[in-house]
């Protein structure tokens, strides 16, 4: 199936991922009233060293822990491959987050559910937006 | 094939989603004393809270057997096996033949003998939705409530109620909350908070006679209260096994295949004794993550595809009120600490490896930390020093972090 693949070297640590993410998932067409004045939460994330950039996000792993841990039947892999999270069964126990070893589940902003990367499967972009604007192509979707 | 599955949660779907792979055509039946639909067994609390309910709760869709052509025995209990005739006997009589049988019983309320207790009238355990259920129906907003046991259990079943009942008072023998998941410092962190929602701690101390209305304590104090909720513990359930001859310890005892020593006869959950990959010891981790890749690996095993499960070690993700408790491993060998205000994180390592840790109040990202316990990771691989601060791929080398990001996984 086909994944986001981060390739290191060519991330300039913008950030833009991040915005795109929030926007493609906020349920707006218009990103200025989708964003401006607000505190986002991606679900993907750059972390940024002294000289080193890199965005992590879910990997949908083959055999995913994060999937092995759910009390609650939230979390899922559809026909696609695509590990999904249903925030309306999540109680926010964080068992995924903990299990993650990428740290990609992340909890979400109103600590009720966690939230992580469905690859815009699940909002009106239909391909991760992420990788759409990545001004560098740090960011792929593709078989590997 | 004929496949008989006992128990109706997390193990046993997990294997007859695995059988179900593996073997399309093959008959699949699941048995199970609970009259419902399989549940989150867990989100119990979140139930009282109204975090969840009825539907939500739900552990598959509601259309989960029929999809997958799962006969099902619900509400009646299994009450022998007979390994030599390969039949599993049900209460009332009838039975069930077998090819392959995975017993995942999970585990009931250790409930300890005290003096009076027979006599307490409105007790409760609380490990199923029938015991939710019968809580509920006898909470009032003026109820005094007392939970014996300030475990993962007694404390989530607080959480659950503390906004129905008129008061909760809590006791238990250890010196903290979560004495099994948490040290003293930062058991002390969530004692606080729960005590900001009215909680009433008795630590140190336990009920010594149950009288009308009153539990008389050790240590000389006495608590009223109309609903008793006893959650000291929980034994797992190895009577199938045990009766017919199996080999049983702690739990049910099984190879890494997750076959008994009965002929075509597994076990998983919470009913069995795993070995401790950090101590080397046996051990009954009865923790859902474990429950799940047992009984996906006794599922596949049972259908003909080898498979072994990995060593576990314990994990617990719990949280009170908005306040995250995430812990893995041991607690020995070297530590660092981190504290402020309600955030509480320690780590602890031994013979350069990350042997477990505790996060109260940041759980964010936890799982890079967990995966250095279970790869056993030597911590001179990485920066320890950042990941001290917090849980980061940086901390890795490139090569490391490439195998994580830049294929497959």
């Amino acid at each position: 199936m086909k994944r986001i693949y981060v390739n290191e070297k060519w991330c300039l640590g913008c950030h833009l991922c991040e915005y795109e993410c929030a926007f493609a998932n906020s349920g707006l067409t218009d990103m200025v009233r989708a964003l401006k004045g607000k505190t986002i939460h991606p679900n993907i994330r750059v972390e940024d060293g002294d000289d080193i950039h890199f965005a992590v996000n879910c990997r949908h792993c083959k055999d995913a822990p994060c999937l092995k841990g759910c009390i609650s039947g939230a979390l899922s892999r559809g026909e696609d491959g695509v590990v999904r999270i249903d925030k309306d069964k999540c109680v926010g126990c964080y068992t995924c987050i903990l299990l993650c070893p990428y740290g990609a589940v992340l909890p979400g902003p109103d600590g009720h559910a966690a939230q992580k990367c469905q690859l815009c499967t699940d909002n009106l972009c239909g391909y991760p937006n992420c990788v759409k604007h990545c001004p560098n192509n740090a960011i792929v979707y593709e078989e590997r | 094939m004929n496949y008989v599955i006992i128990g109706n949660s997390a193990a046993g779907i997990a294997a007859a989603e695995a059988i179900r792979r593996a073997d399309a055509a093959g008959k699949i039946t699941v048995v199970s004393d609970e009259p419902y639909h399989t549940y989150g067994r867990p989100l119990i609390s979140y139930y009282l809270l109204g975090a969840t309910d009825r539907q939500r709760m739900l552990y598959r869709p509601a259309d989960f057997y029929e999809k997958l052509g799962i006969g099902t025995r619900f509400g009646v209990r299994a009450e022998r096996v007979d390994p030599a005739k390969k039949k599993v006997f049900l209460r009332g009589g009838k039975s069930l033949s077998y090819d392959k049988l995975l017993v995942a019983t999970g585990s009931r309320p250790f409930v300890p003998p005290a003096e009076g207790l027979d006599g307490v009238q409105n007790k409760f355990t609380f490990m199923t939705l029938d015991d939710a259920l019968a809580l509920e129906k006898a909470l009032t907003p003026a109820s005094r409530v007392l939970i014996v046991g300030a475990g993962l259990i007694g404390l989530k079943c607080y959480e659950g109620i503390a906004e129905r009942a008129g008061s909760v008072a809590i006791v238990d023998m250890a010196d903290r909350v979560l004495s099994s998941v948490l040290d003293a410092e930062g058991a002390a962190v969530v004692q606080r908070r729960l005590e900001s929602r009215g909680a009433r701690f008795y630590l140190s101390d336990c009920v010594e006679k149950y009288e009308d209305g009153v539990a008389r304590l050790r240590g000389g104090g006495e608590i009223g209260f109309d609903i008793l909720v006893l959650a000291v513990g929980v034994r797992p359930n190895v009577e199938l096994v045990k009766e017919a001859g199996g080999a049983v310890g702690r739990g049910i005892v099984t190879d890494a295949h997750r076959k008994t020593s009965l002929p075509d006869v597994y076990a998983a959950g919470d009913c069995c004794e795993s070995t401790d990959a950090l101590t080397g010891r046996q051990a009954v981790l009865a923790i859902l993550p474990n429950a799940c890749a047992q009984g996906e690996c006794a599922g596949k095993n049972m259908a003909g595809v080898p498979a072994e499960t990995a060593d576990a070690f314990p994990l617990n993700a719990v949280g009170f009120f908005g306040l995250h408790v995430l812990t893995a491993g041991c607690r020995d060998g070297e530590s660092y600490t981190e504290r402020d205000g309600e955030t509480y994180r320690k780590l602890f390592y031994a013979d350069g490896r990350l042997r477990g840790f505790i996060l109260v109040g940041c759980p964010e990202r936890a799982g890079i930390y967990t995966s250095l316990i279970r790869e056993k990771t030597k911590l001179s691989d990485v920066d320890f020093e950042l990941l001290k601060k917090q849980p980061l791929l940086r901390a890795f080398s490139r090569e490391a972090r490439a195998g994580k990001l830049a294929q497959e996984v």
